[in-house]
């Protein structure tokens, strides 16, 4: 007879989402499908809202990454009307931005996945977890908990709201830098490169090589990659040109504003969220593990993929190393949380370039603003994937049609495919238990979701 | 002793929780009394069992329950229900819980219409049906937590103040009541007031509002009510800037939206603030939309598509 297994809620990720596994009655795997639960409607519920409100109301769409959503927004409405902000306004914004991910990749690895390998991704569920973590190694966690909150506060104190931010405006940002404050945070970002480069360090010595042999198999699928990069071909998360790498390698790069001659979204019956493809791929939609088809993925290993090289020297060496060990493009899931280090690198570096800056301290930091009719798209590399908001406004500058495409959702095709993948291959005749059921998730875990 | 806390997030953000985590160290001393048995954000307990064979959501028993977000769909209200049922204290944790929160926004349009734009927006191959396999069905609206179970401790914010959090995990483990704060945002704002004078109208937020250098206190500058931009402030409670008093965002020169809800607990934000402004002959035609005065508190009903 056949039986269902329900792996829900999917934990340590930031979403809604469940597993559900079907087997036929020899015990293997009939169907593994990932759930995505959630439909809250921001692209409806913000029609007919002042465009410039916009950016402090979908900064809810996501309480880890609101910076990303409060800027894509912004740079959105700058768009509808037709305005440019000042330079030290984008470098403001983008400070931030960068800071925010130097944060969240910390959070991530730390506090979500490291426990899978740090406990062991089989280990009793009520140890496995980030207080398991601290109670193993309370000098470690203090450390981590210290330099994230570091990096968080820095938000905090110069931006005065850190979850769901206001201090982007229409037209660049609300309050400039001081000189003093440049000082303090660029020893604090100082300190947090120390941090990064130490995580590196110990997840290449202690953590990937212990599990080479996950890292070759679990959820392994092949895909296309989404990223953005520069005008240097140089990883870049807070714009620049979107780059859409083939599984072979091949790329074609285009202007964020056109997404949507490169972009579809497919819907499926089982599932709130839809499925971002490769339209202009002409091959349609398929989450066939043996032939996909328009299948792309997005955050850290894809844009570590699409990259040419990183514009910072200490983030490059690494890309380096790492490419010389799994060649580019690599399909290996588990590497997401390797090229989240590397990004953690970058994003330290770069927020040191910001605050090295003559012109980060300049006080024009926001430009004259009317509002409009227009449109305007908003990208950045938010740390789940990129992140397109697109509006327009009529002559009152109120939104008439938004449409949004999250960072996550990019990743749901392929993460359904990586529990397909790892169901099929770790649950046979009938053999399953709580350990390879989290192994299941691990394959999602990785696309921190 | 140790005191159990299960906490679950429903239609959220995440904010919430990652307002749990920048607690900073202090999270470190909360592990130490409080034993989390249930916490999606950063541990694996399932509500199915953990092999996924159940076929009821199971809460484990705790002294307290933490639940933020709101209710959106049946599954949301499921869990809710588990939760009462197993949790001594239900706390409401964060400004969807208590009043709806932003995504309440969705109760001036239908389910209908909110589907249907999000699934035929230009990059969407639309489909023959809305997707419904296996999902929990959308309630016919967005709910704050009280509206499907009672609550015990209502904690909003979007999101809770850190140093509110914790103060009130550390009462509930020492057995006393928590302090939360109880009076508007403009009480503990600390910019000056000189009357609304010759005001007559509000402008959008689309420049700098007048204040001194970036270096000067905010007690420097002119309340920005009335420089004229619209600001919440006055019927907001106040909270957001935790042990620090000082308003967030008026701190960063932006005018409150109302994140914390009413002052009141039962209060209307847009009925009070249109009350406010006329009472001091502000003309209100100005602003071209009133619905974002209730984008925090649209729950309870307040907020609901308009009559065909």
């Amino acid at each position: 007879m056949s039986q269902v297994i329900t792996i829900q809620p999917i934990t340590r990720i930031e979403g809604h989402a469940s597993i559900g596994i079907t087997l036929d009655d020899n015990g293997n795997v009939a169907d593994a499908k990932l759930n995505y639960q959630s439909l809250r409607g921001f692209e409806k519920f913000v029609e007919g809202k002042p465009a410039e409100e916009v950016p402090r109301i979908v900064s809810r769409i996501c309480g880890i990454c609101p910076w990303h959503h409060h800027l894509a927004s912004n740079k959105a409405v700058d768009g509808c009307f037709g305005v440019t902000p000042t330079p030290t306004g984008s470098l403001l914004r983008e400070l931030m931005q960068t800071i925010a991910h130097a944060e969240d990749k910390l959070l991530h690895f730390f506090f979500l996945a490291a426990a899978d390998f740090v406990i062991g991704p089989t280990a009793d569920y009520a140890v496995r977890n980030v207080i398991g973590i601290a109670q193993a190694n309370p000098e470690l966690a203090t450390r981590v908990v210290k330099t994230r909150q570091m990096a968080k506060m820095i938000l905090d104190k110069f931006s005065h709201k850190t979850i769901h931010p206001v201090a982007g405006v229409t037209g660049g940002f609300a309050k400039p830098l001081l000189e003093a404050e440049r000082v303090d945070i660029l020893a604090k970002m100082e300190e947090i490169l120390d941090f990064a480069l130490f995580t590196i360090g110990f997840a290449k010595k202690e953590i990937f090589p212990k599990y080479m042999d996950a890292i070759q198999t679990l959820g392994v699928i092949t895909t296309g990659f989404l990223g953005t990069v520069d005008d240097d071909g140089a990883l870049n998360l807070y714009g620049g040109r979107l780059r859409m790498m083939r599984p072979d390698g091949t790329y074609t790069d285009f202007d964020p504003k056109d997404y949507v001659d490169y972009i579809g979204e497919h819907v499926e019956p089982n599932s709130y969220g839809k499925y971002p493809y490769a339209r202009f791929w002409n091959e349609g939609f398929s989450m066939d593990l043996d032939q996909p088809r328009g299948i792309y993925r997005s955050n850290t290993l894809a844009r570590i993929n699409v990259a040419d090289k990183i514009a910072t020297p200490r983030a490059q060496a690494e890309l380096e190393e790492f490419r010389s060990l799994f060649g580019r493009p690599t399909q290996a899931t588990l590497l997401y949380h390797y090229a989240r280090l590397i990004e953690e690198v970058y994003a330290c570096e770069r927020a040191i370039e910001i605050l090295q800056d003559p012109d980060i301290t300049n006080p024009n930091v926001r430009a004259k603003v009317e509002p409009g009719a227009g449109r305007g798209v908003g990208c950045v590399e938010a740390p789940r994937g990129t992140l397109i908001h697109d509006y327009s406004t009529d002559a009152n500058g109120l939104i008439t049609r938004a449409n949004l495409i999250v960072g996550t959702t990019h990743n749901l095709g392929p993460m359904n495919m990586s529990v397909n993948q790892a169901a099929r291959s770790l649950i046979k005749e009938g053999q399953v238990d709580e350990g390879i059921l989290n192994q299941i998730e691990m394959a999602v875990r990785a696309y921190d979701p | 002793m140790t005191v159990k806390v299960a906490s679950d997030w429903l239609n959220s953000c995440s904010g919430c929780e990652i307002s749990i985590v920048d607690m900073g160290e202090r999270l470190l001393e909360v592990l130490k009394v409080a034993q989390f048995v249930h916490l999606p954000a950063l541990m694996d307990h399932k509500y199915f069992g953990q092999r996924g064979d159940g076929h009821h959501i199971s809460i484990p028993e705790a002294d307290v329950g933490i639940l933020s977000g709101g209710l959106r769909n049946q599954e949301h209200v499921e869990v809710a229900e588990a939760f009462r049922k197993s949790c001594n204290v239900i706390i409401a944790l964060g400004t969807c819980a208590t009043h709806g929160g932003i995504p309440c926004l969705a109760n001036t349009f239908t389910n209908q219409q909110i589907q249907q734009r999000y699934y035929t927006t230009e990059t969407t191959d639309a489909p023959g049906a809305f997707p419904s396999d296996g999902l929990p069905p959308l309630l016919d609206r967005c709910m704050a937590l009280d509206e499907k179970i009672s609550v015990d401790i209502y904690m909003p914010g979007c999101p809770p103040h850190p140093d509110h959090i914790f103060s009130a995990l550390v009462a509930l483990v020492e057995g006393r009541p928590a302090v939360l704060p109880e009076k508007s945002v403009c009480d503990t704002c600390p910019t000056q007031r000189e009357g609304k004078g010759q005001l007559k109208s509000l402008r959008r937020f689309l420049q700098a509002p007048q204040y001194g250098s970036a270096a000067e206190p905010l007690d420097q500058m002119r309340c920005l009510l009335e420089q004229g931009f619209l600001c919440m402030g006055p019927v907001t409670r106040a909270g957001c800037g935790g042990d620090g008093i000082l308003p967030r965002c008026i701190s960063a020169r932006v005018p409150c939206r109302g994140c914390y809800g009413p002052v009141q607990p039962h209060g209307n934000q847009r009925l009070d603030m249109l009350n406010a402004l006329a009472s001091n002959g502000i003309d209100i035609g100005a602003l071209p939309e009133s619905v974002s005065m209730l984008r925090f508190s649209g729950a309870h009903g307040r907020l609901r598509p308009p009559l065909p």
